[in-house]
């Protein structure tokens, strides 16, 4: 590449970087702002001084302790469901012969076409009928068969790549079914179990409709539904919904942080990534 | 003769024995509540009196509802806009993060980022930069010297805020997987292009696009049956509004459903929707025989 060209690049590369970064320095900008100046125009880009005291008004104005705590029971239980059951049926689709393994296998891929709300109202109808309304349950029970197709997916594909011999191998030493799964093929999937981990997480935390359908007590809100509600009781203190927003963003982004180096691999194992 | 083995040391056994968490599931969370809802399209149901009304619904929804129609085209016009610009954005960012440059690691980071904010903290942080009077965006404008406009509770634009909200997560998986995919593109091609004297949009054009047209073809498809079902940033953000301008298919079967408890209607809504991204799905497999290329048929 020319310098020219170089130059070109980077300057491209820079300038889309801070259109994507610019509403994140708003939020934090704004959340640390006093509410007089929030509404000062043209905007203040560094608030002097720092209202730090916005993020401790926000969490406590509503129960974000309880908030936070439900979201991560609820993001959790369904993550540690997700894997265990996924990675089991992952471990048979990618290891055994079986009489419809395949029909099986084309009608899992084929449910990730089908638009949730198909399945939605009976759904919400067998949770009724089972006393389940305003529990947790219809949030992590669906999460404990498999954790869905696509996750099945990556792990069974992640599999494929393990080399046999090493079941051969445990198998010839005594091992069973369950401890190949255990022993050998968990601690060789870590990017992937990562990647399904991050990604069941995040989508839990993400979540708005199904804890909008299924919960109503205040005490038993999730983050996300919490902060639809923080925004209709204090919609107008812009510096304070803002310090609540981040405390819905912080957590993924330390996630996301953290768990960097393997999710990016994960995702490029979809498949998809060498064809 | 072979002798009979017990169930439990074949491994056939086992193998299904592994897999049936999912088929519980797929009977108890998919199956079953496809044909219940199916059956409930047929009827008159608001959690206590069900009534068989036969095709009524379909028959009520697709002539005679103007509400229905309309979100029908928000969510059309959505998808017209939001797909084609979400795959040429984030495919135009997985070329430039695929150049041989310094620092694209750090590049990546930020194009990812938006995509892991939660929906509810984006959607209310967009409606921050949408302020009409103190948001940022009209005040980006207004350095360029033009005028600001209400962009959330006007007709004309609301549906383009929302549309231009969700080109901010371009940068996600979508990405990545465009990333990967260019990634995986043997140099030799674009060697052997060079030799031929190719141009760098001929190189693209001619050795990019056929080798990652799979990919291409993939992004497209998850992202109309995405933009099909948009539902959590309009909830939050317009509810709808103004005049229904941001009215999603999603927004309004929800509101039928969990705010109308006319669960029937829902139902038959939902398997509109199921039929569409159907159609759509298989004229696109059907075109994609043109234009999507796979290693395999070219070489035999």
């Amino acid at each position: 590449m020319t310098p020219t060209k170089k130059a070109l690049a980077y300057a491209v590369l820079i300038g889309l970087s801070v259109v994507f970064l610019i509403p994140f320095v708003w939020t934090v900008s704004t959340s640390l702002k006093e509410t007089q100046d929030v509404f000062k125009f043209p905007p203040q880009w560094i608030p002097h001084p720092a209202h730090w005291e916005n993020f401790p008004k926000a969490w406590s104005a509503l129960p974000f302790n309880r908030w936070v705590l439900n979201t991560i029971f609820v993001a959790v239980s369904c993550t540690i469901g997700a894997v265990v059951s996924g990675s089991l049926v992952a471990y048979g689709f990618s290891r055994f012969q079986f009489k419809g393994r395949n029909v099986m296998f084309f009608t899992m891929l084929a449910t990730m076409m089908l638009p949730s709300q198909v399945t939605q109202i009976p759904t919400f109808m067998i949770w009724r009928q089972l006393g389940a309304i305003d529990t947790f349950y219809p949030l992590i029970v669906p999460a404990l068969f498999g954790g869905g197709a696509f996750n099945i997916f990556l792990m069974r594909q992640f599999f494929l790549t393990i080399p046999r011999e090493f079941d051969e191998a445990a198998m010839l030493d005594g091992a069973g079914f369950f401890r190949i799964w255990w022993k050998i093929l968990l601690p060789l999937s870590a990017p992937v179990i990562t990647t399904v981990a991050v990604l069941t997480f995040l989508g839990q935390w993400d979540d708005f409709a199904g804890p909008l359908i299924y919960l109503n007590s205040p005490e038993n809100l999730t983050v996300s539904v919490g902060l639809r509600m923080f925004m209709d009781s204090y919609g107008t203190d812009e510096n304070l919904l803002m310090a609540a927003s981040l405390i819905h963003i912080a957590p993924m982004i330390i996630l996301f942080f953290c768990a960097q180096k393997y999710f990016m691999k994960g995702i490029n194992l979809s498949g998809l990534g060498g064809r | 003769m072979k002798t009979r083995r017990r169930l439990i040391d074949r491994p056939a056994f086992w193998g299904f024995l592994f897999t049936t968490p999912w088929l519980i599931g797929f009977l108890v969370f998919t199956a079953g509540p496809m044909l219940t809802s199916l059956y409930l399209s047929f009827t008159k149901y608001d959690l206590n009196t069900m009534q068989f009304v036969g095709t009524k619904n379909y028959h009520k929804l697709l002539f005679d509802d103007p509400i229905f129609l309309k979100s029908l085209r928000v969510t059309v016009t959505y998808a017209l806009f939001a797909v084609p610009l979400g795959v040429t954005g984030s495919l135009g960012l997985a070329l430039l993060l695929n150049l041989k440059l310094r620092g694209q690691r750090f590049f990546r980071t930020f194009f990812y980022l938006p995509a892991i904010v939660p929906s509810v903290a984006s959607a209310v942080l967009w409606m921050w930069i949408f302020n009409s009077d103190y948001g940022l965006l009209n005040y980006a404008l207004g350095i360029f010297g033009i005028g600001g406009v209400e962009w959330l509770s006007d007709e004309k634009y609301a549906l383009s805020a929302i549309i231009l909200m969700s080109l901010w997560g371009i940068g996600g998986s979508r990405m990545i997987i465009f990333l990967a995919g260019l990634q995986g593109i043997s140099d030799t091609y674009y060697e052997a292009a060079r030799l031929d004297g190719a141009s760098v949009w001929q190189q693209f054009r001619y050795v990019t696009v056929p080798q990652l047209s799979p990919v291409i073809f993939f992004n497209v498809i998850l992202g109309v049956i995405g933009s099909f079902q948009v539902f959590n940033s309009v909830y939050v953000m317009t509810n709808g509004g103004p005049n229904n301008a941001t009215l999603t298919y999603a927004l309004n079967l929800f509101r039928n459903a969990f705010e109308y408890f006319k669960f029937g209607k829902a139902s038959a809504m939902a398997w509109i929707l199921f039929v569409i991204l159907l159609v759509i799905t298989g004229i696109q497999f059907w075109t994609s025989k043109r234009w999507v290329h796979y290693e395999g048929e070219a070489r035999s």
